[in-house]
């Protein structure tokens, strides 16, 4: 283990985001003449200085390739990768850092988990996804049914943008093979109540995959809590570097599904008469890896450690608060996604204005948000709009910018009045 | 209904209304708010698209709202005329100023006319993202390429 690592430091109980800010030096920057009020937390996260600061040590000082090299720099590349694979297993707790897969990200992750149980798969079987799921969690499925035989069906979502519980009841059934569900909803913020629905799906011996992209910026899962088989996440929207993501499974079913790419690290021994499988991680990391990545994750992982989880979430809650106190200051605003239990994410669209419109004027005033069908083309269909304009919270964001926001909507409208 | 011949001469962009005029326009405003209220009122020059010609053929990919591109030749004029449609009023706005520069041109005039300069000339760019900049780019791609295309016939 490198030192990468700062020690963990008693947090404060106040969540001040002053101080916060400093730790994301691109956030005190003018856009368009105007100082950033950055909403697009949800398309990807920006990066604390101590990422910035990992990735350039780990090059400065101890890159070279993992698990290859006899010499000191090798060493030192591999405690740096390994270290960070250990914090991915705590910030997940999974029980091993053999069930931590690095990918390039969450979309990899479900391919090759796709792809791994296409052997299980035939004709009439049904894989379980949402209306509300990112085009990542329906694409691989819908290749792989195609291959199969296999179907995908969709659990029904209501007009507030919960998972409808009856549809899911109905749907989880004899054929059902996987359930593979997300955990928040990149449109509309709704977190799903992904315990229970893993727990039935089990009790029929289903497999589950949960797509935590939108879910662990906000909040740290418990894959041996929530008990389900895969878990597949981002970095990037992790605040930490792009290019790498995770995907955790049970080490029993990767064990079972076969390799995804063949290559490097990822074999045991080559011949032209049998080749064999390296064990649990490598077996699913063919080639170099995205080493320095890597390290950046982990580097994010261990700031938001340092953090004050509680406060963090209060504070997250505050803003949602404010601007949904906001919403009537705008006439004819109208929120799509008002689920219960919603994390900062704020979907929306303004009678008469078409989302690009609204996206592009509120840049000309420094804010950034995004426009447009985020990925989610089945839930536009749903709620019958092209896109919607999307503003999404991180935990460095103030409510003064959700002011901005606010007042940025109010001159759009009287621009186009 | 289709668009018919009449639809397409008497659109004012790139006649009535000139490139001239609107850069003229555009040196005098020095906000992003006049700037923005000027380009969406462009956009409702536009003439009204005919319905039915929304289509999978006439659709513009590449920008982030819809838009939709018909044009005819005129062979009495030796010119193109173009039509454009879109959902987004700051697209119908761009739109709007592609025609001033482009419509009722022969189509070798067309493919003389150096729009990046224009755009160049109108600092709009410097304000425009580039996914918002590709779909412009679209949108010019398609017009060159009917222009080409009746150039060689």
């Amino acid at each position: 283990m490198t030192d990468l690592s700062v020690a963990n430091k008693t947090s404060t109980p106040v969540f001040d985001v002053t101080a916060i800010r400093r730790d994301f030096p691109i956030l005190a920057q003018q856009v368009n003449g105007k100082p950033l009020v950055y909403l697009d937390n949800g398309a990807s996260a920006q990066k604390p200085q101590a990422v910035m600061d990992a990735m350039d040590r780990y090059y400065r000082e101890m890159h070279s390739n993992v698990h290859r090299g006899a010499h000191t720099l090798g060493d030192r590349a591999t405690a740096a990768f390994e270290g960070a694979r250990e914090t991915v297993r705590q910030f997940v707790n999974a029980a091993s850092t053999r069930e931590v897969i690095w990918t390039r990200g969450t979309t990899e992750a479900i391919n090759l988990v796709a792809n791994g149980l296409a052997p299980r798969l035939k004709a009439g079987d049904e894989i379980l996804v949402s209306h509300m799921e990112h085009h990542a969690n329906i694409v691989p499925w819908q290749m792989v049914a195609e291959r199969t035989g296999a179907k995908v069906v969709p659990i029904q979502v209501t007009p507030e943008g919960e998972l409808d519980l009856e549809s899911f009841d109905q749907l989880l059934g004899e054929r059902t093979r996987v359930l593979a569900l997300t955990h928040v909803s990149n449109v509309l913020g709704t977190v799903n109540p992904i315990a229970s629905l893993i727990q039935k799906a089990k009790a029929q011996s289903v497999v589950t995959l949960i797509d935590g992209a939108q879910a662990v910026p906000h909040f740290q899962p418990d894959v041996q809590a929530l008990d389900c088989d895969f878990y597949v996440f981002s970095s990037h929207k992790l605040f930490g570097p792009t290019g790498i993501g995770v995907l955790y499974g049970r080490a029993e079913l990767l064990e079972e599904i076969p390799p995804y790419q063949g290559g490097g690290e990822m074999i045991e021994r080559v011949s032209f008469e049998r080749t064999t499988w390296n064990v649990l991680p490598y077996k699913f990391e063919a080639g170099t890896p995205a080493i320095a990545e890597a390290v950046g994750l982990g580097a994010a992982i261990e700031y938001l450690n340092r953090l004050d989880r509680n406060a963090m979430e209060a504070a997250e809650n505050a803003l949602l608060q404010r601007a949904n106190a906001l919403i009537e200051t705008v006439p004819g605003m109208e929120i799509i996604g008002t689920a219960r239990n919603k994390v900062p994410v704020m979907s929306f669209k303004i009678a008469g204005l078409h989302p690009s419109d609204i996206g592009t004027l509120l840049d000309q005033q420094g804010v950034a948000i995004r426009t447009g069908h985020h990925c989610a083309m089945p839930l536009m269909d749903f709620y019958g709009v092209p896109g919607t304009a999307r503003a999404s919270f991180a935990f460095y964001n103030t409510l003064e910018e959700v002011e901005t926001l606010f007042t940025g909507l109010q001159k759009i409208q009287r621009l186009f009045a | 209904m289709t668009a018919s011949k009449e639809q397409f001469l008497n659109n004012p962009l790139g006649q009535g209304t000139n490139l001239e005029e609107v850069l003229d326009a555009f040196e005098f405003l020095d906000d992003w708010e006049e700037r923005y209220a000027y380009i969406i009122d462009l956009g409702k020059q536009l003439p009204a698209f005919p319905d039915d010609q929304r289509t999978e053929q006439n659709y513009v990919h590449g920008c982030q709202s819809q838009v939709w591109l018909i044009h005819h030749y005129d062979d009495s004029s030796g010119k193109l005329f173009l039509m454009i449609d879109s959902d987004a009023m700051i697209v119908r706005g761009l739109a709007a100023i592609i025609l001033v520069a482009l419509n009722a041109k022969s189509p070798r005039d067309l493919l003389a006319t150096d729009i990046d300069e224009l755009f160049e000339r109108l600092d709009l760019f410097r304000h425009i993202s580039p996914t918002r900049g590709n779909g412009l780019r679209a949108m010019v791609g398609k017009i060159r390429d009917i222009a080409a295309a009746e150039a060689a016939a």
